[in-house]
């Protein structure tokens, strides 16, 4: 279908940007990659009366390491971010993410900004955000705020973001030497979203890993941080881990996948990280190549 | 078309003027904020090889390349074309530069239709550029071309075909 007639705006600075939204309240919205939000246009499930582009603005794209914290600004596409090479050795549960993420055409154009704002619950890098303690950067019209992951995704497509605020980047704490993670996946084909998805990092000693926080994705309304699984791993009893999922989780209704079997492949991959964040070196939980 | 349009639209408008390079000639025209790229391509310029199947992201039937890069024309705006550089099936055809990968689908049948076709070969000129000459794995070509839909071939022909042609261009590298 052909996407109903709006106005557009491409500025050429943050706080343009900021004036436009707030000149036009709820009736403009921000454009990023476009691979959501034009999709949603075409089908006609969305009629804005303006886009406003971010795609022209300095500053808003691009990675960076100071003071122990990689910044990834809003603006860079899914692929530049996994392929970085400050995030694969920094951040190597984000580059693991990166192939599950839609297709090569989707991940040149879509943004880590677009994805945390959308905050669609079947998603990998919000999950990455929750496992990975980011902070989610925001600048309204009046000042910046900053959020923490944990305190971002609200429910179904919704964050703490107010109309009018822009996400700005996303910061992820660099993980210590002690670090591990693992990340897996299980959807119908290559690319699609999640049926059942974990984004998980700890810390490994010699009394077995600590720290540990398991973000799933694909199994409620919202990335979950699964706590008394968590609290199991850490004790080394991954049967208790996945027993505790059932109270944790909340599988969508689907036609297609009873929320009982979803629960089922969420312990299955629980299964799998749990055992190569305990056994294995931390590099391991890449599922397959890019 | 106005000439004097300025190169740096920032206004609030339903109707933008935008320049870019379309398969290697400048190109300037008015299009509607609407009207997405592959509308644009086909009904501006009548480069009718972008194929629009889904107009959601879904088939990869419009797949054109933007500054080298394999995007959805059915997923960026007309206007967004703005100072970029972009190339459809029909530039990497008249180039010569994807001939090799062409003759490789004729010669492995990997088309029947030909709907799913010119997102194809965009999808592999991207892959196959990437590669740099290595060889990318059956398992790598067939991620790539996850996106990217055909009701008729059953996709092994397709594979064989950009197989075949990452292993050619791997063995003239050699070569030379
Ligand atoms: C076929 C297909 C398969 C896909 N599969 C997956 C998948 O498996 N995993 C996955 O994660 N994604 C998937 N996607 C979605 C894709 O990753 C999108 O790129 C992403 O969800 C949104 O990012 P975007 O930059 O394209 O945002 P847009 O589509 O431009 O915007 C999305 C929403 O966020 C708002 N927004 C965007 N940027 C900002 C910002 N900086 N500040 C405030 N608000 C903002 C917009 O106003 C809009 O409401 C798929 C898409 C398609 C078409
Ligand atoms: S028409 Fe663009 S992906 Fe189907
Ligand atoms: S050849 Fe018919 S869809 Fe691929």
């Amino acid at each position: 279908m052909k996407a109903p007639d709006f106005a557009y705006a491409r500025p050429a600075s943050l706080d343009e940007a900021l004036a436009l939204l707030a000149a036009h309240g709820g009736d403009a919205v921000p454009l990023a990659g476009g691979q959501s939000l034009i999709t949603t246009l075409n089908m006609r499930l969305a009629a804005p009366a303006l886009l406003v582009d971010l795609n022209a603005i300095p500053g808003l794209a691009g990675i960076s390491e100071a003071d122990g914290v990689v910044r990834i600004g809003a603006m860079t596409r899914h692929r530049d971010v996994g392929t970085d090479p400050l995030v694969r050795e920094r951040l190597p549960l984000l580059a693991a993410a990166l192939p599950h993420i839609a297709h090569p055409a989707i991940r040149n154009r879509g943004t880590i900004g677009g994805s945390v704002a959308l905050a669609d619950p079947a998603t990998e890098w919000p999950a990455c955000c929750l496992a990975g303690e980011a902070t989610i950067v925001v600048r309204g019209p009046q000042a910046e705020r900053r959020i923490a992951a944990e305190n971002f995704f609200l429910g179904l497509y919704t964050t703490a973001l107010e109309p009018g605020e822009i996400v700005t980047a996303v910061e992820f704490p660099v993980p210590g030497p002690d670090a591990v993670w693992g990340f897996e996946e299980l959807s119908r084909r290559h690319g699609d979203y999640a049926l059942a998805g974990l984004a998980a990092t700890a810390r490994r000693g010699a009394g077995g890993l600590t720290g540990v926080r398991l973000a799933f994705f694909g199994l409620a309304d919202r990335p979950v941080l699964a706590r008394a699984a968590a609290a199991a791993i850490e004790a080394g009893d991954v049967k208790g881990a996945q027993g505790a999922l059932s109270g944790e989780l909340d599988p969508p209704e689907d036609p297609a996948l009873r929320p009982a079997t979803r629960l089922h492949l969420a312990r299955v991959i629980l299964g799998r990280v749990a055992g190569r964040m305990l056994d294995k070196p931390a590099q391991d939980g890449v599922p397959h190549a890019v | 078309m106005p000439s004097d349009a300025p190169d740096r639209d920032t206004a609030v408008a339903r109707e933008h003027a935008v320049s870019f390079t379309l398969n290697g000639e400048r190109v300037r025209c008015q299009v509607p904020a609407r009207t997405h790229l592959g509308d644009l391509l086909r009904g501006t310029f009548g480069l009718t090889g972008v194929h629009l199947g889904c107009e959601h992201g879904v088939c990869g039937a419009c797949t054109v390349l933007v500054d080298g890069r394999a995007v959805r024309a059915c997923l960026m705006l007309g206007v967004q074309a703005e100072g970029a550089t972009i190339e459809t099936v029909e530039g990497l055809s008249e180039s010569g530069r994807i001939r090799d990968l062409q003759d490789a689908f004729h010669a492995r049948n990997a088309l029947q239709c030909g709907y799913c076709t010119p997102g194809m070969l965009v999808t592999a000129a991207e892959l196959l550029a990437e590669c740099a000459g290595e060889i990318p794995s059956r398992e790598a070509i067939r991620a790539a071309i996850s996106g990217n839909y055909c009701r008729c071939t059953g996709y092994h022909a397709i594979v064989d075909a950009i197989a075949t042609t990452a292993e050619a261009r791997a063995a003239r590298e050699t070569a030379e």
